[in-house]
């Protein structure tokens, strides 16, 4: 055991944090809504793709540094205690490259993975439905091949950056007279055609930063075929997979940095002599230390095993638990100005509430630990 | 950054576990914790393969090994809920190495580390202590004062009464003392305690580790309604819930071992919080156990209350869990000090 970063990491971290220093963004534009922000971000991953920082854990032959995965999670630490902009493209970056890698033709790498890291194309994933939550594979977008296309109908749900995408990551159903899992296809889908049609969720926080697409004989190249006709299933598990590996460093980095923040004001008011508040902020401290802990222990028995422990699916539970815990305590803390709109600890609250069923909701967690990790027996459900 | 063990760790381990498979078999705890006996032979046979001074100095007859080390053996005996005073004397040598004088640890260590001696450790409220673990046979008591003081007495030195604990696979007793008695420790015991309190979590989470696989056995066994009631998920999440919280206390433990062996600065902080998650995992997890066992669960027969009364007394040695975040918290508050306020937007 040694949980010390060696040499070459810590150059690493180093070089990153020279860099991040020397850089620093722009200030978040406060006018110009949803756009402006957009040109931000975008602004933000350019610096990052011409400083070769905006994907080190590419493989250096497609443009990224070719990072190991403590590296990889280094780098999401530094740039989530950096306080930067999110990557305007970062769904293209975690899991829109890394899928293309692993199942592309070499035509496909070749056109997709630089417009990827320079954000000049964003990427989006179309794969939950109204119908298909956690239940992924029912899903019932139809692709059906038309000469050298293939047109596409259906309706996809909580699809991230839709609004500003060029290319949707879209799983359809090609064969449906195969099994729910076999008869799907992977596709890239050009999101600038009039056949798709982008319609804002507005979230209980009163933002949008989900879309509904409505999908009604879009078409697509069997060139922007991914993986192969009716290999869906595999290519979307890749994409699954990407998600949770990279992003976990960054929310846990803000998890501290949100409790930081609160016990800074506690101190400041006087709170910590009361046990109560103490014992709460204490207790939201082993669970960030514990997420922090777990995180490090999965990424690195799965380096040095190949096999991954129990970990991971236990630090998105945790971690959205303990948000929700973090944010609902600062209305405590910090009084009515946490219920006040506009407010930031307001919008943390309210926002905290989608931790516990995006990516994957609490109850679905809990199931795949208890099936795989615990090898109890499945749940019985409908075919 | 490496969270695994090297192979000596895993040697230890394998060994460790082979032999409290043997030794100590759930027939066998049970035996001895109906008549209220420590397992001599077992303790004699530990001893003989160094076990009790895995941690303690070579010069004073140990092995000379680490926290680490320490820890993996904590763990497997509380697996094995091993009716032996290994962890009662190892904390009493952890705080004599640590804060003792050199003749003070040339008078202990030695019977100690070769399993002569067992010892005992507990803190201290008006001279004395209501429940000392292993204090029956301990032939040293060290009692740990609020002002990061110790004394160490022998059972002359002290009134020593035992008692009989709700965990019956280690000896207990009330001892009571005049603030002089015995010896005082020459040096600040915070260290020792600090380390005291990963071997209690590690034991900690060997007991949660036992119960969950004990609860899984049963729950994919247990037929109700035509199918395993491991099946159904108000008995699965509570299952991955037990894991849940013995993974967290898992690994703050080991992060608390290793600071204690690497990087001793972090340890206070480090040991409170494995304590806090052990402390609470231990009775979260045992209290599951029993639950999910359902009314068989509930009786003598079952082995699950054991692991929970093995729980209930580690959790409260040396200070329980919100004790433990009392001492985060005034570490978090300091460190507050040395933070700007963040501008409310």
């Amino acid at each position: 055991m040694d949980l010390t970063f060696s040499e070459q990491e810590t150059s690493f971290r180093d070089e990153l944090r020279d860099w991040l220093a020397e850089n620093p963004p722009v200030p978040r534009p406060v006018e110009g809504g949803d756009d402006a922000q957009l040109a931000w971000r975008r602004d933000w991953q350019r610096r990052l793709y011409e400083g070769g920082w905006a994907a080190p854990h590419w493989p250096v032959e497609y443009g990224g540094r070719g990072a190991t995965p403590t590296e990889s999670a280094i780098y999401f630490e530094e740039i989530g205690r950096a306080r930067v902009p999110m990557a305007a493209n970062i769904l293209g970056l975690l899991l829109g490259g890394p899928t293309l890698m692993a199942w592309g033709t070499p035509e496909q790498k070749e056109r997709y993975l630089e417009p990827i890291l320079s954000a000049e194309e964003i990427w989006c994933q179309g794969f939950s439905e109204p119908d298909a939550g956690s239940d992924l594979a029912s899903l019932k977008t139809r692709a059906v091949k038309r000469g050298e296309e293939w047109v596409v109908s259906g309706q996809k749900v909580w699809t991230s950056a839709a609004q500003h995408a060029k290319w949707c990551m879209l799983v359809a159903r090609t064969d449906v007279d195969a099994e729910k899992h076999k008869g799907l296809t992977y596709f890239l889908m050009d999101m600038e055609q009039d056949a798709v049609q982008v319609r804002p969720l507005r979230q209980i926080t009163g933002e949008a930063e989900f879309n509904e697409l409505f999908i009604e004989e879009a078409t697509i190249p069997d060139a922007n075929v991914v993986g192969g006709a009716g290999n869906g299933w595999k290519v979307a598990l890749t994409t699954l997979m990407n998600e949770r590996a990279g992003l976990g460093f960054a929310l846990q980095i803000r998890l501290r940095q949100l409790l930081d923040d609160l016990i800074a004001i506690a101190a400041e008011r006087g709170l910590m002599a009361d046990p109560l508040h103490a014992d709460s902020l204490a207790e939201l401290h082993v669970r960030c230390e514990s997420i922090r802990l777990l995180a490090w222990k999965g990424l690195t028995d799965v380096e040095r095993y190949g096999q991954p422990g129990p970990e991971g699916s236990l630090v998105k539970w945790l971690w959205s638990e303990t948000n929700q815990r973090l944010t609902q305590l600062a209305v405590d803390i910090v009084g009515p100005e946490a219920m006040t709109g506009g407010t930031s600890w307001s919008y943390e609250l309210l926002r905290a509430r989608g931790n516990t069923i995006e990516g994957g909701t609490t109850e679905v967690l809990k199931n795949i630990v208890a099936e795989r990790v615990l090898g109890l027996p499945r749940l019985k459900a409908a075919a | 950054m490496d969270f695994g063990l090297t192979d000596d760790q895993r040697d230890i381990k394998r060994t460790a576990r082979e032999l409290l498979g043997e030794r100590s078999r759930p027939e066998r705890v049970r035996e001895l914790a109906e008549t209220g006996r420590t397992d001599e032979a077992l303790w004699r046979e530990l001893s003989d393969l160094g076990w009790p001074g895995i941690a303690v100095a070579e010069e004073h007859g140990g092995l000379g090994l680490g926290c680490l080390e320490l820890t993996i053996l904590c763990e497997e005996l509380g697996r094995a809920l091993a009716a032996v005073p290994f962890l009662p004397t190892t904390m009493a040598a952890g705080l004599i190495e640590l804060a003792g004088s050199p003749r003070q640890r040339e008078r202990w260590l030695p019977g100690f580390a070769r399993g002569e001696l067992t010892g005992a450790l507990a803190a201290a409220e008006d001279g004395g202590a209501e429940l000392v673990i292993g204090g029956a046979d301990a032939d040293v008591i060290v009692l740990v004062y609020e002002d990061r003081t110790a004394r160490a007495l022998t059972p002359a030195e002290c009134e020593l009464v035992p008692i009989a604990s709700i965990d019956p696979t280690r000896s207990a007793a009330r001892v009571s003392a005049s603030l002089d008695a015995g010896e005082e420790l020459a040096d600040d015991v915070a260290g020792g305690v600090d380390r005291a309190l990963v071997a209690i979590s590690s034991e900690l989470v060997g007991v949660c580790d036992r119960a969950l696989e004990l609860t899984l056995a049963y729950v994919k066994e247990r037929r109700q309604f035509g199918v395993p009631v491991g099946s159904f998920q108000a008995v699965s999440h509570r299952c991955a819930q037990m894991l849940l919280d013995t993974e967290k206390a898992r690994a703050n433990t080991a992060f608390a071992a290793w600071a204690a062996d690497a990087d001793p600065e972090r340890l206070a902080e480090a040991a409170a919080m494995a304590k806090a998650a052990a402390s609470d995992a231990g009775r979260e997890v045992t209290a599951s156990a029993i639950q999910a066992h359902g009314g068989i669960g509930f009786t003598w027969e079952a082995d699950v209350h054991w692991l929970y009364k093995r729980a209930q007394l580690d959790a409260a040695l040396l200070g329980s869990a919100p004790r433990q975040r009392a001492r985060v918290a005034t570490i978090l508050t300091e460190r507050a000090a040395r933070l700007a306020v963040p501008q409310l937007q």
